[in-house]
């Protein structure tokens, strides 16, 4: 004790800085010790543990795991995977279109041009994606043909098919989501480089085309991936309107061989390999937009 | 429209500019001939920068006339009425114009070349490969020839300061801007960009140039204005203006400046 009490003063008096110049240079040679974090050991051996503890629960529970494996490359499946990944792609694409268009129009100084990209916005946000998908799936109900009178019709019923349905559904709805984030975008570029593009002779389409929206694009990819993540995963609302994609696909053969936890984590299994190939191409975009915004910008 | 030796550049006739009740410019009459540098020096809110940015259309003006290259600004006369210009008439009038920001306003994604050659490839649809040997020149004029492919935050401020006056001269202007083009610079950076715009200057460029370097406006100006409160409160040679100041106002700010 006696010792222990006089050490603390005495670490005190070793942390100033020595008054002579020997002391001062041999401190200066000292070896640095790198800090020992000792609190990451102990919390990484905790969740190790506790994902032993979550798999083996896992392995013991009432899960046929051979089922998974059956099933995971089923043709059922596997179209449904196809089916799935292609309306994403398509409804995204069409949702980035209407969106940037709409961001363009919002901020343009032409009121018309301007309100009308308002009234879009609010309009499909406004309602529920699933409403808008009936609403699209049975159009025929309050137009039973379509088309440009005397020169092409149809029955609405033959053209509104489930996939037409989602398509419009799902990429209307995510346009007018997706031009908030081109907004948020394309406020976020200093208004010098607008100014700097204009002194140069730009008309303002140009302008945005080449130095405004390049720029945005930092601030634009996240949230965009993320929407595309989560329009992955909204796919699946589709199966409503009958729309053959994955889940549909995987609980029409639950409903026939009762293996539904199975087929369900089948299904979970893809759109976590989907979503994770979706994320690296992500990355490798966001790389790409970093161009010119040093090191920090670069960064994951 | 064509414009004699003896028509001014730039000509203004009581040009009023205001932002809802601020009135930034209370009539701003003036001519400036080809070849001269106008510096126009002035307290901070005086509408200097403000009149430089009349003239390239980055503001509309309120009220008055201004001309450049004989045409008038943002506005077409039919019978007795000014009808407003559309945008792309206006981008085509800016083309007469260079302006050099306080900040510099370099596009961040490009490289210093692509900086350069973006106006002439994009705006005047000039071939690439001669816009890039026009660039790589006039990146050397400026003393950075070495750094055609580093991008904008590669480089120091006076360094970033000369590719945008570079960006300005590719597209051949008759008039180059100048907006407080050293007031963001480290003390050290000052010089090397001042060094540019006093050959450019040499080199018979019509300038107008908005400074607090009262060296340089005494050193290059042909003539200097003083502007305060959005009026012109004297306007000479620098000498008369800077050494033998007529108005209290104009002795109060160089004395200040001066330090």
């Amino acid at each position: 004790m006696l010792s222990a009490s006089a050490a603390a003063p005495a670490d005190k008096a070793a942390d100033a800085a020595p008054a002579d110049a020997a002391e001062l240079g041999s401190i200066s040679h000292l070896k640095h010790v790198p800090r020992r974090y000792w609190g990451r050991y102990l919390a990484t051996a905790l969740i190790v543990i506790a994902l032993l503890f979550v798999a083996n629960a896992f392995a013991h529970g009432k899960i046929e795991w051979s089922y998974v494996a059956k099933f995971l490359t089923a043709q059922s499946i596997l179209t449904g995977l196809v089916n799935t990944v292609v309306m994403s792609i398509l409804a995204m694409a069409l949702g980035i279109v209407l969106g940037v268009v709409t961001a363009v129009m919002r901020l343009s100084t032409n009121p018309v041009l301007s309100w009308v990209a308002r009234g879009y916005t609010w309009l499909f946000r406004g309602t529920p994606v699933i409403l808008q998908l009936l609403l699209w799936f049975n159009l025929a109900l309050v137009f039973p043909t379509i088309g440009l009178p005397g020169v092409w019709e149809t029955r609405t019923v033959d053209l509104m098919t489930p996939f037409l349905a989602a398509l419009m559904g799902l990429g209307i709805n995510q346009g007018a989501y997706t031009s908030e984030v081109v907004r948020a975008g394309l406020l976020s570029v200093d208004v010098g480089q607008y100014e700097a593009a204009k002194a140069i002779g730009m008309p303002r389409l140009l302008a945005l085309r080449r130095i405004i929206l390049p720029q945005a694009m930092r601030v634009i990819i996240p949230p965009i991936g993320n929407e595309f993540v989560g329009m992955i995963k909204l796919t699946s609302l589709a199966s409503v309107i009958q729309y053959a994609e994955m889940l549909h696909n995987a609980q029409n053969i639950y409903y026939a061989n009762a293996r539904v936890i199975e087929l369900l984590i089948v299904a979970g299994i893809w759109y976590v390999v989907v979503v994770t190939v979706l994320s690296l191409v992500q990355s490798r975009i966001e790389l790409f937009y970093a161009r010119g915004a040093g090191r920090a910008a670069a960064r994951q | 429209m064509s414009m004699s030796a003896t028509q001014p550049l730039v000509r203004a006739v009581d040009v009023h500019k205001r932002f809802g009740e601020f009135h930034a410019l209370h009539g701003i009459t003036l001519d400036i001939a080809p070849g001269e540098v106008l510096c126009v020096i002035g307290p901070s809110g005086s509408g200097k920068s403000t009149f430089l940015r009349c003239i390239n259309q980055l503001e509309s003006v309120s009220d008055g006339a201004l001309w450049v290259g004989g045409e008038l600004v943002g506005f077409r006369r039919v019978g007795d009425k000014l009808h407003a210009l559309s945008e792309t008439e206006i981008a085509r009038q800016r083309l007469k114009t260079g302006m050099v920001f306080q900040r510099f306003n370099l596009f961040p994604h490009m490289t210093v070349l692509e900086n350069v050659t973006e106006g002439p490839v994009q705006v005047l649809k000039r071939p690439r490969a001669e816009v890039v040997a026009e660039a790589r020149a006039l990146l050397d004029r400026v003393g950075l020839a070495a750094k055609c492919d580093a991008f904008p935050i590669e480089l120091s401020g006076g360094q970033q300061q000369r590719v945008a006056i570079a960006r300005a001269l590719a597209m051949k202007p008759q008039l180059m801007l100048f907006d407080e083009p050293t007031s963001a610079l480290d003390p050290e950076l000052v010089g090397e960009v001042l060094a540019v715009m006093r050959d450019l200057a040499k080199s018979g460029m019509t300038m107008v140039v908005v400074t607090h370097e009262l060296g340089f406006a005494r050193e290059v100006a042909t003539r200097v204005m003083f502007m305060d409160q959005g009026r012109v409160v004297e306007t000479g040679t620098p000498e008369q203006v800077l050494s033998t100041p007529q108005h209290a106002r104009t002795r109060e700010f160089i004395s200040a400046v001066r330090g």
